[in-house]
């Protein structure tokens, strides 16, 4: 929420909202997986260093859609893309077939809904997109791990004993250790595929207040089961149901006045 | 408004619960206005008294339904119209204890000047008059209250302008009372606190009505021009 000052204006007494420039815009994208189309026309914008927080129900669409921004699908085949997802600044085509995935991974990277450690070091594993980059100098190294667990609130934790498994951490612990693998690589946009669902409720607070710190240098999509992770963390909210785009508005306005039926029956429980 | 029931019949069973209680609350106001307005004019003791020890009955709602409210919030944690129903309940209820405390002050006023006995109150009709537009618009807000009818609730507020209105023209005529017999001043103050108290019921129905257009429409009117809020609730 913003300041109060600025939401109020000093002569009107109405709202006042400044629209953020754009990190990336979705242009009329489906997805299918072979015959299925699990994405049917998507346009929407992605605020820079802002939250958006992807809702709907299972099944909907909202972590395919979410892996098309990193190319994940890539991974499987006779997976298909239609249309486009523009990444600014530069003006570059994420679904291109010219463009590398590797290099979009680096740029935007992906956080999971379980903890996924590699059976390494805690410093290995933050280290291990840069390795990928090719990085060999240690002390850049070095640097961009420290850089990257005290940006994820867990260098404090971790500082003495980054050559222990990463296993032995804790879950909130594992998982703020895999965001800062993600971070290592100075990403512009993060995706969170719910990323609290396998963690109690102080972890979950936890990530959720990184969440908030990471949007100061990063732009943030998230898919969330919880509806109210989704109300207290994201700047802006779209509402998925079929794969298909049903709305997206600023957060607030959308869990208090949304447009839609289909939303405001989701969001108050009234949905089969 | 239509809308479907939720997932959690116990959700739509304590949203009624709170919905029942705020008109039973509604209820409870409007027959301690009536019986005060009439414990003025008729000076009957009965009516006065009863207004007098019904009024903790008001406030006790109020507390509960507040409570209800908060209950309510952390166990279901509703969202779009769900939650403009709770918070405009919790306003509402804050808006019918207050009608409830101006009846209480004109039965207590209306108490002081038949004892008093200087001012011949029958002929002060107005009061009678005006204080039965307001009763009739707190009916009208409750009303659309009960039938999430943002129109009928937007014609509550354009009655606010005609108790304002005839309060004026009382303090008027009343002024001329005093400059006439200054013996009447005591009394014809109190008159005037009635008449005070009146339009602040029709003060608190108003609010209440744009209650009912916040839970339907989603939008905030207070504070706005008349023909805005007439807009919003008709679009």
């Amino acid at each position: 929420m913003t300041a109060l000052a600025e939401r109020v204006g000093p002569e009107t007494g109405t709202e006042v909202q400044n629209q953020p420039a754009l990190k990336a815009e979705v242009r009329g994208l489906s997805f299918h997986y072979g015959e299925v189309r699990a994405l049917k026309d998507i346009n929407m914008a992605l605020h820079e260093k802002q939250v958006t927080a992807l809702i709907g129900p299972s099944g909907c669409g909202k972590s395919t859609f979410l892996r098309c921004f990193n190319r994940m699908h890539d991974l499987y085949p006779g997976n298909r893309y239609q249309g486009q997802i523009i990444f600014h600044p530069d003006g570059l085509d994420l679904l291109g077939r010219d463009v590398d995935p590797i290099e979009v991974r680096m740029r935007i990277s992906m956080v999971f809904q379980k903890p996924n450690p590699f059976p390494k070091s805690i410093f290995e594993n933050v280290a291990y997109g840069l390795r990928v980059r090719g990085e060999r100098n240690r002390r850049n190294v070095e640097e961009k791990v420290e850089q990257a667990l005290r940006g994820a609130a867990l260098w404090e934790e971790v500082k003495d004993r980054l050559h222990q498994l990463a296993f032995n951490l804790s879950g909130g612990q594992q998982q703020r250790m895999c965001i800062a693998r993600a971070l290592a690589t100075d990403p512009e946009i993060l995706l969170f595929d719910e990323p609290t669902s396998a963690l109690d409720p102080i972890a979950t607070a936890s990530i959720e207040e990184l969440i908030h710190e990471l949007k100061r240098k990063v732009t943030i999509l998230i898919v969330t089961h919880n509806m109210q992770q989704a109300a207290r963390v994201s700047d802006y909210t779209a509402y998925m149901y079929l794969g298909e785009l049903i709305e997206f508005g600023v957060t607030d306005t959308l869990f208090i006045k949304p447009k839609m039926k289909q939303t405001e029956d989701y969001i108050t429980g009234r949905f089969g | 408004m239509v809308q479907s029931e939720h997932l959690s019949k116990q959700f739509d069973a304590d949203l009624q619960g709170l919905r029942s209680h705020v008109l039973q609350m509604g209820g409870l106001v409007e027959s301690q206005i009536v019986a005060a307005i009439e414990g003025f004019a008729t000076g009957n003791r009965e009516l006065i008294e009863r207004v007098i020890n019904n009024e903790p009955r008001v406030n006790g709602y109020e507390v509960t339904i507040d409570g209800d409210c908060s209950h309510t919030i952390v166990k279901r944690q509703p969202a779009a119209s769900d939650l403009r129903m709770i918070m405009a309940i919790s306003k509402t209820v804050t808006d019918l204890e207050r009608i409830g405390d101006e009846a209480e002050k004109i039965a207590r006023m209306s108490k002081q000047i038949h004892e008093r006995d200087r001012l011949q109150v029958q002929r002060f009709g107005e009061i009678r008059h005006v204080g039965s537009i307001a009763v009739q618009m707190l009916r009208q807000a409750l009303d659309a209250f009960a039938r999430l009818d943002a129109a009928q609730a937007a014609q509550v507020v354009r009655e606010d302008v005609t108790i304002d209105d005839e309060f004026r023209s009382i303090v008027r005529q009343l002024v001329t009372f005093m400059m006439e017999d200054p013996r009447t001043i005591s009394s014809a103050l109190e008159i005037v606190w009635i008449a005070k108290a009146i339009e602040r019921i029709g003060d608190h129905a108003k609010n209440m009505a744009e209650n009912v257009i916040y839970i339907v429409k989603g939008t905030d009117v207070r504070h706005t021009r008349f023909e805005d809020l007439e807009r919003e609730a008709k679009g």
